[in-house]
């Protein structure tokens, strides 16, 4: 079943994170130009090589996103895609890439995900009332403005928030092992020069002494929104053997979605990246043992610990001790978010901040994460988190 | 005051709910077919799909599955009300539902608090609110 392993991401391109942007503010339009013609002179490729691309929203065009940005960047491609499942939409991008691709409909496709300021409308519009609570929808007949917002439970934080308390009631907590999360991965962040903590570690007790937003989350464990953004080419085994660095296959893949409000999941401490990675694992014939690291989308520090969890790291349930005895740095036990991660390294607007994770784990595979090198790094889990842990996705990524 | 607090605009499927709430009672709907309670109002079962679902009253007692304190406002319409006790209710028919907790210290909270109903009302919409039972 599934990916055959013939689909091999090739370059990669990303901005430097940056908390108060002021450079050049850039249309999303023109990102995707730069950020692909970025990755495709890593990957050695022109334009003309590219026949598919994945996208998330524009803020351009509400619809026809693909198209737009095919006549803007002047591509014809057989393979067209906006992918709308919030953190984990890049990941997914990156599937469905390399499932076109082994299909036989085209040979190079970019995923782009844009994050810099757009530049400042001179005949702005009235805001749309219905963004008024950021991703969480407010317009008339949605579940979510009928039965979260007028409670409150809008936006990410106090979902998260319900998911480490019901998880603590359950399973025992440790808000010291949840710290070291944030911390091994501010470690990290600090052999990438992109990161916006660079040269700012942190301890756990920094954590702990940080503000609390929602118990029992720290301000230290939510992510710090920046503006950056990145991109990745997926391309056939054919061009694969064109490219300048060592080619990183994609090896399988899992997706799993659940519910928009996470009040309504089965079980609110098991992710439903469970399912995904197990998906992924049993399409590349590897086991957890075998992933020499692992990038997981990190909104929150909870996300990471049952991210571990779930994906048969570890037992159910036994994640505090796991965290506790493993080093979670680059050159760790268990090396996790080796750029930062978006805790360490920051979350860019759009959906950038998911596009970090398999730009990451692609650098590390193909030997280029300087500063932050995993020794002998050949295979890598990689897990985008959307909705409020309620769309997940999964890759294995493999070198040659 | 920077903006006014979010109300619920019922819909034709939903009123039933609402409208118990105003009168100061829960409605929920069940199935005819697979008898699973379905929250939030639908048109069609949530366990099976079916059309053929029956509002009736229940009590509203539950049990708090899970809550945060937000000590910062989640959204600015909520600025007035911090700490927010967000509260995730298992009513006893075994649905969940959001909801805020009220006339409780935060400290007393706890995972598994048996809980009983308190209509809230806010401007024109009454809120189902849980209180320590």
């Amino acid at each position: 079943m599934g990916l055959k392993g013939r689909a091999a991401i090739t370059g990669v391109a990303d901005y430097k994170n940056v908390r108060n942007y002021t450079g050049k503010r850039k249309f999303f339009l023109e990102q995707w130009a730069e950020l692909t013609q970025m990755a495709l002179a890593d990957a050695g490729l022109s334009k003309h090589d590219v026949d598919g691309l994945c996208c998330a929203a524009i803020p351009e065009s509400t619809m026809f996103a693909p198209a737009t940005i095919a006549e803007y960047l002047g591509l014809q491609v057989n393979f067209a895609e906006t992918v709308d499942l919030g953190g984990a939409s890049s990941v997914s991008m990156i599937w469905r890439a390399a499932a076109a691709i082994e299909m036989g409909i085209c040979e190079a496709v970019v995923c782009a995900a844009p994050g810099l300021p757009i530049p400042s409308n001179p005949n702005p519009l009235p805001k749309d009332p219905s963004r008024v609570y950021g991703s969480t929808s407010a317009k008339w007949g949605s579940p979510q403005a009928e039965y979260d917002v007028p409670y409150g439970n809008v936006a990410q934080n106090a979902g998260y928030a319900l998911i480490a308390q019901r998880y603590a009631a359950t399973y025992g907590y440790d808000e010291r092992a949840l710290a070291k999360i944030a911390v091994d991965q501010r470690t990290n962040a600090q052999g990438n020069p992109k990161a916006v903590f660079f040269g700012e570690p942190i301890t756990i007790d920094d954590v702990l002494q940080s503000k609390m937003i929602a118990d029992p989350l720290h301000i230290l464990e939510i992510v710090m929104p920046c503006a950056g953004g990145s991109a990745v080419v997926v391309v056939s085994e054919r061009l694969a053997k064109k490219c300048q660095h060592r080619p990183v296959y994609v090896t399988g893949f899992g997706e799993r979605l659940t519910t928009r409000s996470v009040t309504y999941a089965d079980d609110m401490t098991v992710s439903p990246v469970g399912p995904a990675a197990a998906s992924a694992f049993a399409m590349s014939g590897k086991k957890p043992k075998d992933v020499d690291v692992l990038e997981a989308y990190d909104c929150y520090t909870i996300t990471v610990l049952l991210t571990i969890e779930d994906s048969g790291f570890c037992h159910k349930g036994e994640g505090i001790t796991f965290v506790k005895e493993n080093g979670l740095t680059f050159n760790g036990s268990f090396p996790v978010n080796t750029h930062g991660g978006q805790l360490g390294a920051g979350q860019a607007a759009g959906m950038a901040g998911g596009m970090s994770q398999p730009v990451e784990g692609v650098r590390q595979i193909m030997g280029r994460a300087n500063g932050r090198q995993v020794d002998n790094c050949n295979a890598a889990l990689i897990t985008g988190t959307g909705g409020i842990m309620s769309e997940q996705s999964a890759i294995i990524l493999e070198g040659a | 005051m920077v903006s006014i607090r979010p109300l619920p605009i019922p819909t034709p499927n939903s009123e039933p709910f609402w409208n118990g709430l105003a009168n100061h009672q829960v409605n929920l709907q069940q199935c005819n077919d697979c008898r699973a309670w379905v929250f939030y109002p639908r048109s069609h079962c949530n366990g099976c799909l079916s059309p053929n679902l029956t509002w009736r009253k229940v009590a509203g007692n539950g049990t708090l599955y899970t809550y945060t304190v937000a000590r910062r406002p989640t959204a600015p319409q909520f600025i007035d009300e911090t700490p927010q006790l967000i509260a995730v209710v298992e009513l006893n028919e075994g649905v969940r539902l959001n909801s805020v907790m009220v006339n409780v210290l935060p400290e007393a909270l706890f995972i598994g608090m048996p809980v009983k109903p308190v209509f809230h009302q806010q401007d024109s919409a009454t809120l189902l609110y849980f209180e320590p039972a």
